[in-house]
Formats: structure tokens, C-alpha cells, sequence
């Protein structure tokens, strides 16, 4: 049998704040929290691991970094070494300051679009995505925490309602 | 309250004492006479291999077409042992000033960052307002000792700005051209003009925020913004000013129009980093209970972007003459390229690579002993940068990391350490009423 969940309410993000503690402490599994806008904090007191997509941006960066050397060095240098308007084009370090501005944008460039690109596919996001939405109202007003269900259902459901629940489901079973 | 540690007190006597010393004899071994100065480069090329002499004269060739452009075939050799005499003698001369600018920029970029954070009405910084108040308290020594030096200068006790010497300008077209603002008179007053502004503002400003702790409503607080935001104009222009007279103006051939701001970035970082040793150390010592890893972790957000801002208006400034490789402004870089490649590479690595790369990581900016470790890089590259500015104007190639500049940086720093640190006695080192303290308590990243 699959695991079911109680979909438990709030109205408020500090009572929903105070709700994940308290259910955390009570060992209860959290599936999910959906709410309408981020809640300062709301990270830590679920427990979720920090984010890793700086140091995935920091690599991508220097990938974006290299790829511009590579490329200037090719074709400026290694190529075709032109005289343009007097500019040494002997080797990759006496011509580098014009290649600066290049560099700095392309590692820019790589880093923030390689990481929007890593953070769609790990929040799986896409267009024609179907919305997962348990609720339509916890994408203007209202707060809404998954818990999955253990042995006492009636247990955990008081406990819900302690915690300032205003509304709780549970789920018929398939 | 903050009681000064003795051992601290102690050390800054004799820095201040051996920097004293080591000042001195270079002074006394300066050399009065074209014979000596000719005698003390060749004792010195031989300690190097002679190679470095034939490259020497080759390069002065050039720089001594500036000020003796009348000089030619015969008198030229004569002219060339002149300029050698005139660099040997400013060398001492311009140990000091690189230090005592560079200790008196730390406190004016820290009273810019003050007044700045006055004005923004910051919510973090108010803890940390104290140390920025003791830290710019060495304005006054610091400035004073500029001032006399500048006066030293124009009473022709040196040769560090060409454009002081009658005799130069008579022979120099450009230099006429330029004596309506560079001449000795307008140079003093606009010193103690700005000089006057700065100390005024930072001493008015201690006493409204003094004032504020004792007080019943937040008048104090409101003067002190409004003060704050007037300054912070008044600096712009004035830092702005300063940077053409007291730097630029050592090669009054040359001209760059972000100059000002390359200076306030340099002094700017270096004042935020100086913050951020002072706050660590008086932290560790237990008096800054209230301060937590966050302020830290903001200060060294600081350092890392203003490091690269700087980095990013040293490259711009560079690579426009560079780029475009005008003669009458490239000469600037070519003479710092030639003789000064280690030092001018070198603090690139230490103010932009180095903090980049150590403090990206957000964890890293929270540990005590990375920040200092990188802030003591970071002073150390801001210093080798003021030197590159100075010295090549004033010491050409015949500059050497040695006795009478490290002397200065020990006197001046222990002038510093004193001065700060004795003003933090003063007064409790954590505001009572200001209208964000508590925010500031709280505050947490």
C-alpha cells in the first residue's frame, strides 16, 4: 500500500513555521510544503540540505572562462595572427587585455545561463509542465504541509489541529 | 569600556621607535652629491651582475627629456647624473610619503564607508560604529603629517613633484600650461581645504553620535544623517581633487580621468578590511559580545566586491592607454611595465585574484581567521599599489623594497594602532540609543 499523506492548512507563515517544528519534533515525515511565497527560514526548520548550485554557477564559469581563451587564442593567434591597427598578436598574453572584456563576459554568460538551465532541470521545470498543485489557494493565501501518514491517523490529525491548522484532509485511499 | 592591551601598547612604540630608526638612516644614507649617487649605483650594480645598468640608462634616456629637455649632447651626461642624484635623495622622501598617505587613506576610506553607512540608514552596521570612530581618529595625526609633508615639499626639501621646481617649469611648456591649478600656493590651500572638511566632518560627527547616546529623542541622529549625506558630496569632489594633487600630480604630465576613482576604490577597501581586522581582534579579546559572524561575514562581502571594483578600474584605466597606446599617456605604464613589473602584476594577484578567490565561498567570509588572513594580504597589495603610484615618479627605477620603506610602514602603523586603539578607550565601544541598535543585535544572515 502506497504511503498516504494529510494535507494540513495554515493561514499564517509564522503558524505554519512553528507547525513544521513541532511536527518534526514529533518524528513525523514532512513530504512537501507548499506556499505562495518563500518563508524566510522555512529551509532550515524542514531540515533540507543547503542548495549546491553556487559551486555548479563557480564551475560553469570557469568552463566559460576557458572556452573564451580557447576560442581567442585559436583564431587570433594560433590561426590567423593578423596585424590589426598594431595590436601584437604574437602570443595569447601580450594581446590578452583586449581579450578581457570577452573573457569576463563569457564567463558571466556561462555561469548565469548553465545555472538557470541546472535549476530548471533539477526542480524539473518546463513548459507544458503540468502544475503540481494539491491546493489552487496555496498559490495566493494559504500554506499547506504534506505529512505522511504512520500507524495512528487519528493521532497525527490532533496533532495537526494543535499546531493551528485551519483545515485538514485526508485522502481517500485508491 | 575597552582597555588598551599593553602588549599591544607596547608593540606600537617600537614600530613606531625602529620605524623611526630605520626612517632616519635612510635619510642620512641618501646621497648630497652627483659623486656618491654615481659611487652607489655602481656599488649596487655589481651586487646584481652589471647587467642592470646598461637597462637603467637606457631608460632614463627617456625620463630625463622631462624635466631637462634642454639638455642634449655633452650637458647630457651631467643632466643624466643629476636626475640619478635627485631619485637617490627623494627615495627616503618618498618612503614616507607612500606610508603616511597610506596610513591616512585607510582612515579616510573608513570615514567614507561611515558616512556611507550614516547616510543609507544600514541597519547591521551601528555596532561596528565605535571602531569606524577610532579608526578615523588618526585623520588628524595622519593628515597633519601629509600636510607637513606637502608644505616640506614646497619649501623644496625634496624633488618628489617636479612641477615645485621654478626652474623646471621655466623650461617646460606643458607645466606652464598647468600652473593655474598646479602651482605651490593654490596646491597648500586646497590641502587644508579638504583636509579641514574631512576632519571637520569626522570630529562633528562623533560628537552628534556621542551626543545621541545620552539623549532623550533622535535629534543627534537625524543631524548626523543629514551631515553624513552632505559630506559624502563634499568628498566625492574633494577625494576626487586629492588624488590629481597629491598623486597624479608626482607625473604632471600625465593626466587619467578615473584616477579619483581608482584611488577612493584602493583607500575604500582598504579602510572596510581594516574594519573588519580591527572588529576580529577587539572580538576575540571579548569586548565585542554583540557583533556576530554576520557583521563579519557583511564586511567581507565588503572586501571581496570593492577588491573587485577596484580591480575592475585599475584593468579599465589600464587597458583604455594600453588599448589605444597614445605616447603622451602611455609613458605611465611603459615606466611602471619596465621597472616595476613585479610589484605592478604582483598587487593585481594580491587585491584581485586572491580575495576572489578565497572569499567567493559564503562559509569561508564567516571564518575569523580567513578574513584576517586575506585582509592582511589585501593591505599589504594596497600598499604595494600606492607604491607603484609614488615611486616611479619620484624614484624611477632606483626603487628597492628596503630599509627606509619598511621603516615607514612600522612607524605608521604603530602611529595607526595607537591612535585607533587609544581612541577606543575613550568611549564604551557599542552605542546605547541609536535608533537601529537593535536591529543591529539582531542581525543575523
Amino acid at each position: 500500500m502506497a504511503a498516504t499523506t494529510f494535507k494540513a492548512i495554515y493561514d499564517d507563515d509564522d503558524v505554519l513555521m512553528n507547525a513544521v517544528k513541532k511536527i518534526r519534533s514529533e518524528k513525523y515525515h514532512i513530504e512537501e510544503v507548499y506556499t505562495p511565497f518563500p518563508v524566510h527560514g522555512l529551509d532550515k526548520a524542514m531540515g533540507l540540505a543547503d542548495t549546491r548550485i553556487a559551486i555548479t554557477s563557480f564551475m560553469y564559469g570557469c568552463l566559460g572562462l576557458t572556452v573564451a581563451i580557447v576560442m581567442m587564442n585559436y583564431i587570433m593567434i594560433a590561426d590567423w595572427p593578423q596585424d590589426i591597427g598594431g595590436k601584437p598578436s604574437f602570443t595569447y598574453l601580450e594581446n590578452m587585455p583586449a581579450f578581457v572584456p570577452i573573457m569576463f563576459e563569457m564567463t558571466v554568460f556561462f555561469a548565469a545561463h548553465l545555472m538557470v538551465i541546472t535549476f530548471y532541470l533539477r526542480s524539473r521545470m518546463w513548459p507544458f509542465k503540468k502544475a503540481e498543485n494539491p491546493d489552487i489557494r496555496t498559490t495566493d493565501d494559504r500554506f499547506l504541509v504534506e505529512v505522511e501518514v504512520g500507524k495512528d491517523e487519528e493521532a497525527l490529525k490532533s496533532l495537526l489541529l494543535e499546531t493551528g491548522a485551519v483545515e485538514v484532509h485526508v485522502p481517500k485511499k485508491k | 569600556m575597552y582597555t588598551f592591551s599593553n602588549r599591544l601598547k607596547i608593540g606600537s612604540f617600537i614600530a613606531m621607535a625602529v620605524g623611526l630608526i630605520c626612517l632616519a638612516s635612510g635619510f642620512l644614507s641618501a646621497p648630497s652629491t652627483v659623486e656618491e649617487a654615481k659611487a652607489m649605483v655602481a656599488a649596487h650594480d655589481d651586487g646584481h651582475g652589471g647587467g642592470h645598468g646598461e637597462e637603467a640608462a637606457a631608460t632614463h634616456g627617456e625620463e630625463t627629456d622631462h624635466g631637462e629637455a634642454a639638455a642634449h649632447g655633452e650637458d647630457h651626461s651631467a643632466a643624466h647624473d643629476e636626475h640619478l642624484l635627485h631619485q637617490l635623495q627623494n627615495r627616503p622622501w618618498a618612503a614616507l610619503y607612500v606610508a603616511a598617505f597610506f596610513f591616512f587613506m585607510i582612515a579616510l576610506g573608513v570615514l567614507a564607508f561611515y558616512a556611507v553607512q550614516r547616510a543609507s540608514q544600514a541597519g547591521w552596521s551601528p555596532l561596528l560604529f565605535r571602531i569606524m570612530e577610532g579608526i578615523t581618529a588618526y585623520l588628524v595625526p595622519g593628515g597633519i603629517i601629509v600636510f607637513v609633508i606637502l608644505v616640506l615639499s614646497v619649501l623644496h626639501m625634496n624633488h618628489m613633484f617636479v612641477w615645485m621646481d621654478a626652474d623646471t617649469v621655466a623650461h617646460d611648456k606643458l607645466l606652464q600650461g598647468k600652473a593655474g591649478y598646479l602651482n605651490p600656493t593654490f596646491f597648500l590651500i586646497r590641502a587644508a581645504i579638504f583636509l579641514g572638511g574631512w576632519i571637520f566632518y569626522r570630529e562633528y560627527s562623533r560628537k552628534l553620535s556621542l551626543a545621541q547616546d545620552n539623549s532623550d529623542d533622535n535629534s543627534n541622529f537625524v543631524k548626523n544623517f543629514r551631515w553624513s549625506a552632505a559630506f559624502l558630496v563634499f568628498y566625492l569632489v574633494s577625494e576626487s581633487m586629492m588624488s590629481w594633487d597629491w598623486i597624479m600630480s608626482l607625473d604632471p604630465h600625465w593626466f587619467s580621468t578615473l584616477f579619483g576613482w581608482y584611488l577612493f576604490a584602493s583607500m575604500f577597501v582598504s579602510g572596510i578590511t581594516t574594519i573588519a581586522i580591527v572588529a576580529i581582534y577587539l572580538k576575540s579579546k571579548g569586548y565585542l559580545e554583540q557583533v556576530n559572524d554576520s557583521h563579519i561575514h557583511d564586511l567581507a562581502k565588503f572586501m571581496f566586491g570593492i577588491s573587485i571594483f577596484w580591480t575592475y578600474l585599475w584593468f579599465a584605466q589600464f587597458m583604455l592607454i594600453w588599448y589605444a597606446n597614445i605616447p603622451e599617456e602611455v609613458t605611465y605604464f611603459v615606466a611602471r611595465f619596465q621597472d616595476y613589473q613585479l610589484p605592478f602584476l604582483g598587487m593585481v594577484a594580491m587585491n584581485f585574484i586572491f580575495p576572489l578567490l578565497v572569499l567567493m565561498n559564503s562559509d569561508y567570509k564567516r571564518v575569523n581567521w580567513f578574513v584576517i588572513m586575506t585582509g592582511i594580504v589585501v593591505l599589504l597589495g594596497h600598499y604595494l599599489d600606492v607604491f607603484v603610484m609614488v615611486m616611479p615618479a619620484t624614484v624611477g627605477d632606483q626603487w628597492h623594497i628596503g630599509i627606509p620603506e619598511i621603516g615607514g610602514i612600522l612607524f605608521f602603523g604603530g602611529l595607526f594602532t595607537y591612535w585607533t586603539f587609544n581612541t577606543l578607550t575613550k568611549e564604551a565601544l557599542q552605542p546605547k540609543r541609536n535608533p537601529f541598535i537593535e536591529e543591529s543585535r539582531q542581525f543575523h544572515y
